[in-house]
């Protein structure tokens, strides 16, 4: 039987009721759209449609739209693949890490980050798809299809097409991982629902579950083994995206600490973009006995962690350059801190290095508003490490002759505008017709948290 | 294994007194068809007398075969098929394949996995699932007995479920 020492924090205060669980998650996919839920939605459908217009434009004129040249081709697009990715990190780290270090406190939190990861892993995937030019022949170029398709098979010594593998089965898996998540608590929902319509369509997303004991065993064993499966696909994951730099002869990008500093990166800004969407989730929803100030706190704490391996993977990155003694790295690295970009460098240092390092003071993570903050502050610098990487290293090319500055146009940015229009319409309706909350999870915690005494006395 | 018309359900609301209800129910003599939960109960297979779940294997397999599948995919096509040389590295480069390797490894053993367990579990979206309580989704545990499949009397069954500490005891008839 499960034992619990009396000193742990409860995982869900107020004293809540399994019924209670059910009432306050299930409730709120019955409930009619609020005001507030509308005006939120409105705006990002308004973001969506102003992207939308860029999308079209790129699409129809093709990407010389974009502020790219020649010396520096990758810019923007990139840059927002990397971080949407790296934001889309924190959801399956949160659920298959967390499961396997046996971490309860994730439960009130996985489902929401989890949808978070899906919807940024389409966001990023939307870059690279435009980039191509001409999207609709991407089949030829990315799917390993035999030469009479045209072109030849693809390389498979190419990091870019490790990346289709590797951001395709992310995503895939992810998804899977969550529905599998949401099949008992769809049940909850088709169970309650009193018109037809939802039963219909909660009866269908929840598979026919019924909860019996066996497949509840199956399962257990499935988010296990998922679980398992998912937690080197993570890290696997942003590996393969450095790799897109790290195996380059670039100066600048050809590191191998790439790896498990792009990793570490990821999860830092995946956590940061949890902390604001469930902030104002948990605001909006009333869950603060379901998200308390320990969640906060705890999430705060990976924050500190990977925010200072960040710091680290920076000074090194410098140290290294300075000691490898090639003079093209060295001068990169100069130029990143002291040339035409320093602002984006230095913002990068501030809001990534020095930002989270207050999360030392109990005071401030355990403050609502400064997490917020802080939270968005460290996606801000997140944005600019990407941006700096990629543009500084590229823009002063090995020819004097060469050397360029880039400047984003107006569908650099709305292309980018899209995909917050995209990721928010995505998580608003997330939030109004799923539960928000694992309600299955969290009634298994609700024992063992010590709201009731119980028959061996924990 | 076709299901029964005539059942006799236990509710309890406490998983620690239905742990050890299904002890004593089953001590009694009494077959229970199966427990229904709004949670996973940890332990509930033990004292139930269920199997490990074999899924584990079943997602090892998958995943071997993913690997197989795509080194032979890879060689296939870079080695055999259009042989060249890209970067200086020879026509089958074991290095460059592990990423996509892994990947398809992973991607098989999920939904290999998943797939199985929908079809073991008889989920599926077009599925009518037999609801024995409507509050198993919310905060009921109940115990499902097959009258039909017992040899003792519905009043003893009745009897075994009350002592064993269930909250209400109904029944429930299907067409």
């Amino acid at each position: 039987m499960h034992a619990e020492s009396e000193v742990r924090i409860p995982l869900v205060t107020g004293g809540k009721t399994l019924h209670d669980v059910s009432e306050d998650i299930a409730g709120r996919v019955e409930q009619k759209p609020t005001v507030t839920w509308m005006l939120a939605m409105a705006v990002s459908l308004a973001l969506l449609l102003a992207g939308g217009y860029a999308v079209a434009i790129t699409l129809w004129d093709g990407i010389g739209m974009w502020g790219l040249n020649k010396t520096v081709g990758w810019a923007w697009d990139i840059t927002n693949f990397v971080w949407w990715v790296g934001i889309g990190h924190a959801g399956t780290l949160i659920s298959a890490v967390l499961l396997l270090f046996r971490q309860r406190w994730r439960m009130s939190i996985n489902r929401a980050s989890e949808a978070m990861t899906i919807f940024a892993v389409i966001c990023a995937a939307m870059f690279p798809v435009l980039h191509m030019g001409r999207p609709w022949l991407g089949f030829y170029w990315a799917l390993p299809l035999p030469n009479t398709f045209g072109s030849l098979w693809v390389n498979f010594n190419s990091p870019l097409l490790w990346d289709v593998f590797a951001i395709s089965t992310y995503f895939s898996v992810s998804l899977v991982f969550w529905y599998i998540g949401l099949i008992p608590d769809f049940a909850t929902i088709r169970d309650r629902a009193t018109n037809k319509i939802s039963k219909a369509i909660y009866g269908a997303l929840s598979f026919g579950w019924t909860g019996g004991a066996k497949t509840w065993s199956h399962y257990e064993t499935v988010s296990l083994v998922l679980a398992g499966l998912a937690t080197p696909l993570v890290l696997s994951v942003h590996t393969i995206v450095s790799f897109d730099f790290a195996t380059s002869v670039i100066p600048g990008w050809h590191t191998t600490i790439f790896p498990p500093y792009f990793v570490a990166g990821a999860i830092f800004s995946g956590f940061a973009m949890v902390l604001t969407l469930l902030l104002v989730t948990r605001k909006a929803y009333k869950l603060e006995d379901y998200i308390t100030i320990q969640h906060i706190e705890l999430m705060n704490i990976i924050i500190i962690v990977t925010g200072s391996i960040v710091g680290i993977a920076y000074i090194t990155e410098f140290f290294i350059a300075w000691y490898s003694g090639v003079e093209a790295e060295q001068y990169a690295f100069i130029n990143r801190a002291t040339g035409p970009y320093w602002w984006a460098y230095w913002s990068m240092m501030t809001c990534n290095v020095i930002s989270p390092q207050l999360f030392w003071f109990k005071k401030i993570r355990t403050n609502i508003a400064a997490t917020f903050v802080i939270s968005i502050i460290v996606n801000i610098g997140m944005w600019f490490e990407r941006f700096v990487i990629i543009v500084t290293s590229l823009h002063r090319d090995y020819l004097p002759s060469s050397w360029a500055m880039f400047y984003p146009t107006w569908y650099d940015v709305g292309v980018y505008v899209f995909t917050f229009g995209l990721f928010f319409t995505a998580f608003f309706l997330f939030a109004k017709f799923f539960p928000v909350i694992n309600m299955a999870e969290v009634k298994s915690i609700i024992k063992a948290t010590g709201q009731k005494p119980t028959k061996s006395g924990n | 294994m076709s299901q029964g018309t005539n059942y006799v359900l236990g509710v309890y609301e406490d998983e620690d007194v239905l742990m050890d209800a299904i002890t004593a129910v089953r001590e009694s003599g009494v077959k229970i068809e199966e427990v229904y939960s709004p949670f996973p109960v940890h332990g509930i297979d033990d004292v139930l007398g269920y199997k490990r779940s074999w899924l584990s294997i079943a997602a090892f397999l998958f995943g071997i075969t993913g690997t197989c599948l795509a080194l032979t995919m890879m060689i296939g096509m870079m080695g055999i098929d259009w042989p060249m040389i890209i970067g200086g590295k020879d026509y089958i480069p074991i290095p460059s394949f592990i990423p996509v390797t892994f990947e398809m490894t992973v991607l098989l053993a999920s939904f290999g996995m998943v797939g199985t367990f929908f079809v073991i579990s008889n989920l599926k979206p077009w599925g009518k699932p037999r609801i024995y309580d409507i509050r198993i989704t919310d905060d009921k545990h109940v115990m499902a007995i097959d009258l039909d499949r017992n040899d003792k009397s519905e009043a003893d069954i009745k009897k075994v479920l009350q002592s064993s500490g269930a909250s209400e005891v109904n029944n429930k008839k299907f067409d």
